[in-house]
């Protein structure tokens, strides 16, 4: 049996030998030998995952984790994070999906970005951002973590103006990196807070301090968990740090695909999750994390729902089943939210790569509203992508979607600190998915034809996209009606604190079915046979209020714009020739003065010098008989 | 003879470079950088023997000295020809020879006027420099200090772009009323030492035994400071930066912003902290505000920019707030975090020097709004900005990042508040940063820029070689620090000891 405990490091390693190699000879390689180093270097970290994550199954460790310590990073003044790995139930999960996922997206790119010119660009960045997000999964020290946060960041900005020639997605890209890093300052001052009081920052250490020196609701606690939500909340576009993530979609769809949807996103549920100790000691922290999950999958729900760009649904999608994930972790559903987000990653992945699909065969088109008609058009395609729409739905009994989703609103509804408050929330969302994803549906494949599809994709694209509809449907499988997944998660994560235990988990169940068949049929009324009705209330005078508010994402981005940025580049720009510098000017100018003024009196009149001289004698005699 | 070498060999590459240079350009060039190989190389030798050296004193005030030469000079005044060096001053010595090698290979085909005399001048700022770092002597220091000025502006005034004189004069002034305020706290100190001990001698070890009391101290303490603030540059007194970085040549303006202003952050830990802790600890709330107004203020200021260069030389007051704000917040964690800060912004700071002038050298502009899409024509270079826009943004694994991160990691204990408003620079840092490289490679092609001249030619192997060496040293400091901290660990600890006796941290 091989030592899995010095092995870890190969999984974020062969990702970033990948990215060297592309970034250093990737203009001389052919293309065929771009997308193997770039596909293959993930490949092999899905393998050495895969296995990782066997030999856990098969045998596992003591203190349910490997480790694998590689080196001590700095050593000053007892501060000596080091760089290690660590690998428990929960990273197994993470860096399977990442793996997997990652490596059917690279192998989906190879095909889709054929014809682009910044082909070796493209998967030496995907590579970079593989090898940063495994780190940051596998990290056992925060220090360690905070580098594959930024790098995740990082590629995620490189990839979102990959199309760097025009402006807006420089724009896009440049407002992701600067909104999610506003979040990064309150991580960084949380590892701050966290190091000074508890002085360490590796994690399984920090949580277990925490739990010997603070007490719950202590003040400290609630700083650090707060501090720490902030980064969360900026990485995983919730509430108020949401507004980066729609426009994030002007990168390459399988970008979109893979960072904005399936992982990176991810990030902020993965740390908090990985940091539960922390928020368990700041119930009041905890609860602001289930309402901001609630509202966020509200709002951004109610957004998905107006929106006429393909990819923009997809992303206010995106932002809502991330509101799942917080809204379970708010309420200590912890094995739920990471259920969540591993059929997330299949089933919004999938429908990212088929929408690039359509995009790509359509030339190029975003707006839903000039497709129609392309379920005959591209068969292979609308079947995956209905099959990925549903699960998101949440279609009852056969999608993975239903059960995680239905887990987490049993959980919401059960849990000591959720109720039925928060479980209505999640329930209406569940209407607005439904109704949103089969709008979608609708408007894309169903109805006439408005715009031509070109070729059909290559065997690259639909292989990756057949695999991920078979996982968002059997990705389910893996909790019901064996409870497997939550028991393999379980040495990692204390169990719900359960108030209601009182039997309805199936009358909860029947209702979240019901709701989730009914959208679909109420989007199907609304937008395939009586689509006259949408018309009529998007036109009325309140109607269309509601809807404009609703498709700019509730106006967050006007009120930040008058708020910050507005006034920061008036002070910018007013500021220009700093103000400071006249303090100077004026020393200047001021001698220049003096200098004039007794220029003048060096007239060269002899009567002028003597008056002077007499003048001066006098003042000086006054002084000297005077004093 | 070992320390004499760093003064010794620059000069007399200097002179070697300028007579040669009128007839060969080429070889009074190749000069010029063996002078400063060889320098390089000596430090390096140090370093590598300094490892095996036994080192005295642990955080017990006894200073740890690798070297330590003295001659006498003027014995009636005091003054003695002192040097010596520690694991800081080795530092900065690196830096040094390391940036002298790269703004020579920078100017290669950039200054192709009086070659020699422009060799002959920048190796007499470097000469300046390094007696900076090595003199133990009060007097001695102060001649190097004002040795740095008069080369440098000659720099600036021979071979800066347009607005040149105006920017020399106004360098000058500042650092030179600067400097005779220092002269004044020398010349009080000395007298004042001299008084209470019957010893009048400008040795820096003697006055370090000094323990003054009272306003006087403060009064001192300020002359020197002001002289150290001037070049870090402290907010308020920055104002002639923007303006010598800008019309300096290129390697005037690495010089300038990799050394020059670290000559002020050594004065403060070299001279400030240690002979003047009590003064210093009353000053450090008010050192630690400025420096967190020099760090938003800097990084709103850089944004504002049109002209690239000036931007580039915005930031130096943004990140060198960062500087101030480890010495004063006066443990180990934040002082050796300004150290590493030292070397990264020199050497990042440095690089983005190279770039513009790669670029002028080009384009003939600094102007970014005629810039813009350059990245297709221009890929090479637009990958190595991008390189050294994310160090300057603080992009973990590169050297910057662990320089900022324990400066505020070790802030935090010290001022919770402070600390937290700091760290918004890494914010303001995201926003310039990544605008630098919006504005000239991303967009669609500016055809003002790029039409007039042709299409500009991507990096050359020569300045490949100089930005692959830049970029590696960064990710080695951003990836194995731990051989910086360990050199300048005895020294910082001297220096923070003296500092804040009780506090171990």
């Amino acid at each position: 049996m091989i030592a899995m405990n010095d092995m870890l490091w190969i999984m974020p390693a062969a990702p970033f030998a990948g990215f060297l190699v592309l970034a250093l000879a990737g203009s001389r390689l052919p293309r065929k030998w771009i997308a193997a180093v770039g596909a293959g270097s993930v490949g092999l970290s899905m393998f050495a995952a895969l296995f990782a994550g066997c030999s856990f199954m098969s045998a596992p460790p003591g203190m349910h984790a490997y480790v694998q310590v590689l080196r001590t990073w700095i050593d000053v003044a007892g501060f000596s994070p080091k760089i290690a790995f660590y690998l428990d139930p929960l990273s197994v999960i993470m860096v399977l999906v990442m793996t997997v996922v990652g490596f059917l997206i690279h192998l989906y790119s190879a095909g889709f970005m054929r014809d682009d010119e910044g082909y070796a660009r493209f998967f030496a960045y995907m590579n970079l951002f593989v090898g940063s997000m495994l780190t940051l999964v596998l990290a056992e020290d925060l220090l360690l973590l905070y580098l594959g946060w930024e790098g995740v960041g990082l590629c995620s900005y490189l990839l979102i103006g990959f199309w760097y020639k025009d402006e807006v997605n420089g724009y896009a890209a440049r407002k992701a990196f600067v909104v999610t890093r506003v979040g990064d300052t309150a991580f960084a001052i949380g590892l701050f807070l966290l190091y000074s009081n508890l002085g360490t920052l590796q994690i399984q250490e920090l949580m277990y301090r925490a739990g010997q020196q603070w007490a719950p609701g202590s003040v400290l606690a609630v700083a650090a968990a707060a501090l720490l939500l902030g980064g969360a909340v900026g990485k995983s576009a919730q509430l108020p740090l949401q507004t980066w993530l729609p426009d994030a979609m002007a990168g390459p769809t399988p970008v979109s695909a893979l960072i904005h949807a399936a992982t990176m996103v991810t990030a902020g549920v993965y740390l908090i999750a990985r940091t539960h100790v922390l928020f368990t000691l700041a119930p009041a922290v905890q609860a602001a994390v289930a309402v901001i999950g609630a509202a966020t999958l509200l709002l951004a729900g109610f957004s998905a729902l107006v929106q006429s760009d393909l990819k923009r649904v997809l992303a206010y999608s995106t932002i809502s089943q991330i509101g799942y994930m917080f809204l379970a972790l708010g309420v200590g559903a912890w094995s739920a939210a990471i259920f969540h987000f591993m059929t997330h990653a299949f089933f919004k992945a999938l429908l990212f790569l088929g929408a690039g699909m359509v995009i790509i065969s359509l030339h190029e088109e975003h707006n839903m509203f000039k497709m129609g008609g392309l379920r005959t058009q591209l068969p292979l395609v609308y079947r995956t992508f209905v099959i990925g729409a549903l699960s998101l739905s949440a279609l009852p009994l056969l999608t993975a979607g239903f059960y995680s989703k239905d887990l987490i609103l049993w959980e919401v509804w059960s849990s000591k600190s959720g109720g039925p408050l928060l479980w209505a929330a999640g329930l209406a969302g569940a209407l607005l998915t439904s109704l949103y994803s089969f709008r979608m549906v609708f408007i894309t494949f169903f109805g006439e034809a408005k715009t031509k599809a070109g070729g059909k994709p290559g065997m690259s694209m639909s292989v990756p996209v057949v695999i991920l509809a078979v996982l968002s449907v059997a990705g389910g499988f893996v909790e019901v009606p064996v409870h497997f997944f939550t028991g393999f998660l379980a040495p990692a994560f204390p169990p719900v604190q359960s108030a209601n235990k009182a039997a309805g988990e199936i009358i909860l169940q029947i209702i979240a079915g019901i709701v989730s068949v009914s959208g679909i049929v109420l989007a199907w009324f609304l937008f395939l046979r009586s689509p006259h009705y949408d018309k009529t209330l998007s036109q009325s005078g309140f109607g269309s209020l509601v809807h404009r508010l609703w498709f700019a994402g509730w106006g967050f981005d006007r009120l930040y714009d008058v708020l910050i940025i507005k006034p920061f580049l008036w002070a910018a720009k007013v500021n220009r020739d700093d103000f400071i510098d006249l303090i100077y000017l004026g020393v200047v100018w001021t001698s220049a003065g003096i200098n004039r003024f007794l220029t003048f009196t060096q007239s060269g009149k002899v009567r002028w010098y003597v008056t002077g001289v007499a003048i001066g004698a006098i003042v000086i005699l006054g002084i000297v008989v005077l004093l | 003879m070992i320390l004499i070498w760093f003064i010794l060999l620059p000069l007399a590459g200097g002179v070697a470079a300028w007579l040669t240079g009128r007839r060969y350009p080429l070889l009074s060039r190749c000069v010029a950088l063996l002078a400063l190989i060889l320098t390089f190389g000596h430090a390096l030798s140090l370093w590598v023997r300094s490892t095996g050296i036994a080192w005295t004193g642990n955080g017990d005030g006894h200073r740890a000295w690798l070297y330590d030469v003295h001659y006498e000079w003027i014995p009636q005044l005091g003054i003695s020809f002192h040097l010596a060096i520690d694991g800081l001053s080795l530092l900065l010595l690196l830096l040094s020879a390391f940036l002298g090698i790269m703004s020579v290979a920078a100017s290669w085909t950039e200054i192709r006027d009086r070659t020699g005399f422009f060799h002959l001048q920048l190796l007499l700022v470097l000469t300046g420099i390094n007696g900076v770092f090595l003199a133990m002597d009060l007097f001695v220091f102060y001649f190097f200090w004002e040795l740095m000025l008069v080369p440098m502006y000659f720099l600036i005034d021979l071979w800066g772009h347009e607005n040149r004189h105006y920017a020399a004069v106004k360098f000058f002034i500042f650092t030179q009323v600067s400097g005779l305020l220092m002269l004044i706290a020398i010349l009080g100190l000395y007298f004042m030492h001299g008084a209470a001990t019957g010893l009048y001698t400008f040795d820096y070890m003697e006055l370090l035994r000094f323990q003054m009391k009272g306003s006087a101290s403060l009064w001192l303490m300020l002359g020197f400071f002001i002289a150290f603030a001037v070049k870090l540059p402290v907010v308020g007194v920055h104002t002639w930066l923007p303006d010598a970085h800008t019309e300096a040549p290129t390697a005037g303006s690495v010089i300038l912003a990799g050394l020059l202003l670290k000559t002020g952050a050594y004065g403060l830990l070299r001279f400030v902290i240690p002979l003047f802790p009590a003064a210093s600890r009353d000053f450090a709330q008010v050192a630690m505000i400025l420096a967190v107004a020099g760090i938003l203020y800097g990084a709103v200021m850089a944004f504002g920019q049109t002209d690239l260069k000036r931007l580039v030389a915005y930031t130096s007051v943004s990140h060198m707030g960062f500087v101030l704000l480890g010495i004063y917040a006066g443990n180990m964690l934040s002082m050796q975090g300004a150290v590493m800060q030292i070397i990264c912004h020199g050497v990042s700071t440095g690089a983005l020097f190279i770039i513009v002038g790669a670029l002028q050298e080009r384009i003939h502009t600094r102007d970014m709004s005629r810039m813009g899409g350059l990245w297709s024509t221009v890929p090479r270079m637009g990958a190595v900005t991008l390189f050294f826009a994310l160090a300057s943004l603080g992009l973990p694994g590169l050297g910057n990042f662990i320089a900022e991160f324990l400066v505020l990691l070790g802030t935090y204990p010290a001022d919770k508040i402070i600390a937290a408003i700091a760290s918004t620079g890494f914010i303001g840092a995201a926003v310039y940063s990544l605008w630098i490289v919006q504005r000239v490679f991303h967009g669609a092609g500016n055809r003002a820029a790029s039409e007039r001249d042709g299409r500009p030619t991507d990096f050359s192997f020569r300045e490949m070689a100089v930005m692959g060496v830049m970029m590696l040293v960064l990710l080695w400091l951003g990836l194995y620090p731990q051989a910086v901290f360990d050199i300048a660990k005895h020294p910082v600890e001297s220096i923070r000891f003296t500092y804040a006796p009780g506090d171990n941290r």
